[in-house]
């Protein structure tokens, strides 16, 4: 870049529109964090990799609902059919872990692309009937086709191959968590670039304003249709990833309690900054922890209570509180968007 | 001279309501062209209709001679259609740099670039500075819409679309709920669009309208009553009875 003759004005503007992709100090130390997790907590690897597979399914419904303004409760459609994919895969082809997280995501982007086109009319709630009708329909046809999945059996006999060659699958779960928080690093740090590039500032203009947003050139359907193939991709990963993790599939995979999982997660941690979906995960996991604990048979009554005053008492407070440390730290106004 | 914006028989029903009926109307290269017309004489859905927001009942719509009648919106604007909202209609979580960014970005052609952060490409923040200075937002850069004064929300509102580069712009009441110390802010920047952007106005405000226009279309009851130069239309007893309400002041 010609940093010689650009105008004072416009070097003002390269820093306004460099800060929301600056790494704060906050965003570092949340990252140094989940690696320290690997070395000071071994004894909690099988939950945290519950953790990291569900912040990946709530950062996929994050891309469409935080940033394009999209709701859904049929994220489970994408994420379980992501997760049969996997599993098929490995049972028939090889056991080789990435290959097969590719064709989780494949299989997830296929079915969001196929069934995007339903949410392009309609507002809200036709789209929340809309991604709960097509979980559904696949919740069923799995079951039927029980001959390819296993039916209310589940799907048994995956067997994964070492990550590279080089790192078996055990059984305490340490492989399996520094997999998936690597998976989930990786998606978040691409997620970052997305929503940041032009792109993601046509997703945010659509978000906002979808009448201004197409009055201004920005052809809102077809931008939709992508950044919902995406989602769905990330969405297939994560069900991929558990199927990877677990060696096998139930008929949960694809669940009104999976897609309902995924909104609860996100909405706990706030959309629409990226950090919500694994803030959330990881407080609705020790919440779950916790309660069952100590309350084994009423868990999910505590849980139910403490979302609705969790949304009553205002779901952007640990967005809000988040991007105040980021400003805080880096001495500036917060980015928020 | 050349007509850049032409209706043939337009018309629009809203159920057994015709908001726009049998309108055919041409807007000259380079014109400063008002349509005047009592409040739900049809000028906002002559404007929804020219922009693709609604889809007319029949007639045709031709843009520098192409017929744009099933356009999609987004495509109008590429060929240089671009309007502007009579209540402002702005991306509220953005803040003005991205806001004026993301249209030029998407003009340019790279809309679809999810590869790279915004604001890398040379040339796109200069174009962001120029067009804030020019409209007075410089001093509000990096201001979430959403929180702006409304003098300043309405500048960026005519911003966005001079952004999209228009060759015909289309303008729904500019000065609209605009306080009258701000007005003439909203009003110099009009003025000072380039001569060659063909202007279609939307006003109330009659001492814009004849301070603006050179050419003035009467809409009522969404039929075009009347049109003329500026000294015809005002001298017009006909309009000045339905419109102007005999009173001028």
């Amino acid at each position: 870049m010609a940093k010689t003759d650009m105008t004072p004005n416009g070097a003002k503007v390269v820093k306004i529109m460099r800060r929301p992709v600056r790494w704060s100090l906050a965003e570092i130390a949340f990252w140094l964090l989940a690696v320290a997790s690997v070395f000071l907590l071994p004894g909690q690897h099988l939950i945290l990799t519950e953790i990291a597979g569900l912040a990946i399914l709530a950062l996929s419904l994050d891309l469409i609902l935080g940033y394009a303004g999209v709701v859904s409760l049929g994220q489970a459609a994408m994420y379980g059919v992501g997760a049969y994919a996997a599993g098929l895969y490995a049972i028939h082809v090889t056991g080789e872990p990435l290959s097969g997280l590719l064709v989780g995501a494949a299989a997830g982007a296929v079915i969001a692309f196929a069934t995007s086109f339903l949410l392009l009319r309609g507002a809200d709630l036709t789209r929340l009937m809309v991604t709960l009708g097509v979980a559904a329909v696949l919740f069923e046809v799995a079951n039927k086709a029980a001959w390819l999945t296993g039916g209310a059996d589940g799907l048994q006999g995956i067997w994964i191959d070492p990550i590279l060659g080089l790192f078996d699958f055990d059984l305490e779960g340490h492989t399996g968590y520094v997999y998936s928080l690597t998976v989930l690093f990786v998606l978040f740090v691409i997620a970052r670039l997305v929503v940041n590039s032009p792109f993601g500032y046509s997703l945010k203009a659509v978000r906002d304003n979808p009448l201004r947003a197409s009055a201004v050139g920005v052809p809102v359907n077809a931008r939709l249709v992508a950044v919902y193939t995406l989602s769905g991709a990330y969405a297939g990963i994560a069900g991929a990833l558990f199927t990877q993790t677990q060696q096998f599939i139930s008929l949960d995979v694809l669940s009104f309690q999976k897609s309902a999982d995924g909104l609860m997660v996100l909405t706990i941690g706030g959309p629409g900054y990226l950090y919500g979906g694994m803030i959330g995960a990881l407080a609705y996991k020790l919440i779950q922890d916790a309660l069952s604990g100590f309350t084994p048979q009423y868990w999910q009554f505590w849980v139910g209570l403490l979302l609705v005053i969790f949304v009553l008492v205002g779901r952007d407070r640990p967005r809000q509180f988040v991007i105040d440390v980021m400003a805080r730290l880096r001495g500036g106004k917060g980015g928020a968007q | 001279m050349t007509t850049v914006l032409e209706t043939r028989n337009l018309r629009k029903d809203f159920g057994a309501l015709k908001a726009t009926q049998d309108v055919s109307f041409r807007l000259e290269a380079g014109a400063r062209h008002a349509l005047i017309g009592p409040n739900g004489a049809g000028k906002t859905t002559f404007i929804n209709l020219l922009t693709g927001v609604l889809k007319p009942t029949s007639g045709e719509i031709f843009l520098n001679g192409d017929d744009i009648t099933s356009v999609r919106r987004d495509r109008r604007v590429a060929r240089g259609l671009v309007r502007t909202f009579q209540i402002n209609q702005l991306f509220g979580k953005l803040n003005v740099a991205e806001s004026i960014g993301l249209v030029i970005s998407e003009r340019r052609g790279h809309g679809r670039d999810w590869w790279r952060f915004a604001g890398k490409l040379p040339g796109i923040a200069d174009e962001i500075a120029q067009l804030a200075t020019d409209f007075g937002l410089d001093s509000v850069l990096d201001q979430p819409c959403a929180g702006l004064p409304y003098g300043k929300q309405r500048l960026l509102e005519i911003a966005l679309a001079i952004a999209a580069k228009p060759k015909v712009l289309l303008m729904d009441e500019p000065a609209a709920g605009v306080p009258e110390a701000d007005r003439h802010e909203v009003l110099d920047r009009i003025s000072a669009l380039p001569s060659d952007v063909s202007i279609l106005l939307i006003e109330h405000d009659m001492d814009l309208v004849f301070n603006f226009a050179s050419r003035i279309s009467v809409l009522v009851g969404g039929a075009l009553f009347a049109e003329g130069t500026t000294a015809e239309i005002a001298n017009d007893p006909r309009v000045r009875e339905v419109y102007l309400g005999g009173g001028d002041e």
